[in-house]
């Protein structure tokens, strides 16, 4: 199984590589571009064959060290590889 | 009074602490392992500043994990000093030692330049040969020092009178000028609820001789080493 983690900054969390990325994209002449958060992509390979555990697991690891709860934001999605 | 200066993979600041400590103020010293959960006796135990593991992850997310850390906690639990620089700071924060986080620098550039800090509390083991108000002059190193907390744990932290150390301008004024990366209520340093950890981003090793360009970090040292001798019966 493959757990696919994105981590963002919270809403409230000011980000300053997506204000600079935001203008770097509006100075490209993306002008619809409101907003641009940058947070991280994580993948991670599970051994296991339940798809609840897996996800209570994932969930605790994303608690325990992939995101800071602080300032980050996390949400991810299974995908079974099996066959 | 014992120093211990703990070396994770990565730290670079650990041979300027200890050259404080063995050799400006002639105290004694260990190096502390990250692998070791010995703390062989140290009173304080110093964080210093570098880039534990790469920054892998997050700042410090890793180094906490370290078996030191234990150690380090029951320390601090134990009303033990713990002193996080740098790096250090940003271990604490994601060990839960010290409320909050340090994220990238508003300006997104790694600021390594001289700042001036007004203190905010001098009822510190840390700063007890500081006035408030006072202001040192203390450089700072870092790429991630923008510390950020909720509304309610900055009003919490101000209440309680756990910031310790603001950015400021050379007459003491607190402005959006003096704040080198963001850090809200210009934040540079606090201590936890009893006071005996501190974090805070500015390098007091490095300005602990003349040779270096000042002499104010000494005094943060000088108070830990008074402190001690003050508690000791």
């Amino acid at each position: 199984m493959i757990a696919r983690v994105v981590v963002v900054p919270k809403p409230v969390v000011n980000d300053p590589q997506g204000v600079t990325v935001r203008q770097g994209l509006n100075a490209l002449g993306f002008h619809e571009v409101a907003d641009v958060r940058v947070g991280k992509y994580i993948e991670v390979r599970l051994d296991g064959d339940s798809a609840g555990e897996a996800r209570r697991r994932v969930d605790e690891m994303c608690r325990q060290l992939l995101a800071n709860q602080v300032i980050e934001d996390y949400r991810f999605e299974l995908e079974d590889r099996r066959g | 009074m014992r120093f211990g200066v703990v070396v994770f993979p990565g730290t670079w600041s650990d041979r300027d602490c200890g050259h404080v400590v063995e050799d400006v103020l002639d105290a004694d010293l260990v190096y502390l392992w990250h692998k070791d959960r010995d703390l062989q006796g140290a009173d304080c135990v110093i964080l210093p500043g570098g880039f534990s593991y790469g920054d892998y992850l997050r700042a410090g997310a890793i180094a906490r994990f370290s078996p030191v850390m234990d150690s380090v906690a029951a320390h601090a639990a134990r009303g033990g000093l713990v002193w996080g620089i740098c790096n250090g700071f940003q271990v604490l924060c994601e060990a839960g030692l010290l409320p909050g986080a340090l994220i990238r620098n508003d300006c997104l550039e790694f600021r390594c330049e001289w700042t001036h800090l007004r203190c905010e509390r001098d009822r510190t083991p840390f700063t007890v040969r500081l006035a408030p108000g006072q202001v040192v002059r203390v450089p700072i190193a870092h790429g991630e020092g923008n510390y950020v907390a909720d509304p309610a744990t900055l009003d919490a932290l101000e209440q309680r009178g756990q910031v310790v150390f603001r950015y400021c301008d050379a007459a003491g004024d607190v402005t959006a000028a003096a704040n080198p990366n963001g850090s809200q209520r210009n934040i540079a340093g606090i201590v936890s609820e009893q006071g005996n950890v501190l974090g805070m981003m500015p390098h007091p090793e490095r300005c602990a001789e003349a040779e270096l360009g000042g002499t104010d970090g000494l005094l943060l040292f000088r108070s830990v080493l008074e402190a001690a001798a003050a508690a000791t019966p």
